[in-house]
């Protein structure tokens, strides 16, 4: 398989006033094409900052990163970012949300509004384009959410504690409804997360994350058996899994 | 959303019951208004209150009506109205460029922070005479008075709102790689049209306290220079006939911006 992302040992620190704060230490990672790879550690301990740094939009202090074998130097322009909560914009139908980055990256041409629809409606939002976000679930809303990063067809997929916002229930449900789109998709992801079940039910590999400064303390590489999140949630390996992996980060 | 013909009899019987309630409030409202109308009356024709100081309704009414048949109402609200109109817009469209350029740069905002301050504390009555220097006598100086009291209030709302964003969404649109201008149109702009709207409605009672402020200092005409004439000569029906009038054109001032509300944000649920 080919490496989409590789980190090697990169550090970032950030400057206060009163003090200089190193997020993260010697940071190394990679991650193939197609992989589902969970980020996971006590909370503070700059995961957000690492998705920023693959994103981007900030630069490590040192250390590099590169992406489909490039050094990255500049935003990196084949990516999709989901944050906590949907982020979507009160003031847009979904349609129009769907299709905000085309209009900022300049790109809303017929065949890529073309491309957006077919995802709504591949995705059950096809009856909802002229909505605005208020009037639908928290659950449909999460997905139009996903579908507005997919509309750009990145290559990388960044997500943020994106179920974070929502309840129990709710949780369980759009996590694997994103889980499947991704897989449908064939999108490579990687996933910033304080939850242990949802990385363990969804990932390929997972790093779990040392306080700060951050560096890799362990690798695992669950594989559970089963074809959803939900399905590998009722595995017997799951208990064992979770027990591991709690015992870490306390 | 539901369709109104679809309704259970209890939901029938709590529509019926909201309706109710509404109506009760709005016959209270009339009710105060009349009672409060005729009590005046009753007490200024039994002589209980002297109405040479107080004026009264039906003298109200008798002096509007002699105002528009001889002493033409209609070009003293038209001036006052010119002037309201003219100084809301400046100080609307002139504070919310500024409170854009303060956005976009925070060494401009850090830097002119402290003038800001000032400025808003200050009494803008306390320009008058410099006002008068400067623009004369005339329509200038009171729109001049209206637009600076109400500009800086702009500004600062406008500005707060703006600083509002969501920086969540910000990082959003830095990820698909928008620029600053784009984050402006596309963000920071639409996201604040409800603070907008808010500083529009305070802006139109600015407006007003400004236009009417500057008829006091210096005006041949107007609604304000008809309250401060009756005053000097000691005629209450015509300081009291200008402010009812007064009253009535601020309130369809301000019903045309919650009607622009309701049309500029429909998103709501």
């Amino acid at each position: 398989m080919n490496k989409l992302l590789e980190l090697k040992d990169v550090s970032f620190t950030y400057q206060t006033m009163t003090d200089e704060i190193t997020a993260i230490e010697n940071l190394t990672f990679s991650c193939d094409d197609g992989q589902f790879v969970s980020i996971i550690g006590p909370s503070g301990c700059g995961k957000t900052t690492i998705l920023s740094l693959i994103a981007g939009l900030l630069q490590p202090t040192s250390g590099s990163i590169s992406f489909e074998g490039k050094k990255l130097t500049g935003r990196n322009e084949s990516l999709g970012y989901m944050l906590q909560k949907d982020q979507l914009f009160p003031w847009r139908t979904i349609e129009k949300n769907v299709l905000l980055p085309l209009e900022i990256k300049g790109k809303n041409t017929p065949e890529n509004r073309k491309y957006a629809l077919n995802l709504l409606e591949k995705y059950g939002l096809k009856d909802f384009i002229k909505n605005y976000p208020d009037q639908l679930s928290g659950g449909m809303r999460q997905r139009a959410a996903l579908i507005r990063t997919l509309v750009s067809e990145p290559k990388l997929l960044l997500l943020d504690e994106p179920f974070s916002a929502l309840d129990y229930q709710t949780r369980l449900s759009v996590c694997d409804d994103v889980y499947n789109i991704i897989k449908e998709e064939k999108k490579t992801t990687v996933l910033v997360t304080h939850d242990i079940s949802e990385a363990i039910s969804m990932s390929d590999i997972i790093l779990v994350l040392t306080a700060r400064p951050s560096k890799v303390k362990s690798v695992h590489k669950p594989q559970i058996k089963g074809d959803s999140p939900l399905r590998r949630r009722e595995n017997p390996e799951f208990g064992s899994w979770f027990e591991k992996i709690w015992r870490e980060l306390n | 959303m539901k369709k109104n013909n679809d309704f259970s009899p209890r939901h029938a019987l709590y529509l019926k019951k909201v309706k109710t309630e509404n109506a009760i409030v709005w016959i209270l409202r009339f009710a105060i208004l009349i009672l409060g109308l005729l009590l005046w009356e009753i007490l200024a024709i039994t002589g209980i209150i002297d109405s040479f100081i107080t004026s009264c309704p039906s003298k109200i009414i008798t002096t509007i009506g002699t105002l528009i048949t001889e002493n033409n109402l209609f070009y003293h609200m038209g001036v006052t109205l010119y002037e309201t109109l003219l100084g809301f817009f400046i100080a609307v469209f002139a504070g919310y460029a500024i409170a854009l350029v303060l956005w976009w740069s925070e060494r401009c905002r850090r830097v002119l922070e402290p003038y800001i301050v000032v400025l808003n504390s200050l009494p803008k009555i306390a320009l008058g005479p410099v006002i008068i220097v400067w623009c004369g006598s005339g329509s200038k100086a009171i729109i001049f008075m209206a637009v600076l009291i109400g500009i800086i209030v702009a500004i600062i709302t406008m500005l707060n709102g703006f600083l509002a964003t969501d920086p969540n969404k910000i990082l959003l649109l830095r990820s698909m790689g928008a620029n600053k201008f784009q984050i402006l149109t596309k963000l920071v702009m639409p996201g604040s049209l409800p603070t907008f709207i808010s500083m529009l409605k305070i802006s139109v009672g600015m407006a007003w306290i400004g236009s009417i402020m500057g008829e006091y200092l210096v005006s041949r005409a107007g609604l304000g220079y008809l309250i401060v004439y009756g005053g000097q000569v000691f005629k209450l029906d015509l300081v009291m006939a200008a402010t009812v009038v007064l009253c009535i054109l601020a309130t369809l001032m301000y019903a045309a911006v919650a009607l622009l509300e309701k049309v500029v944000i429909n998103y709501k649920k």
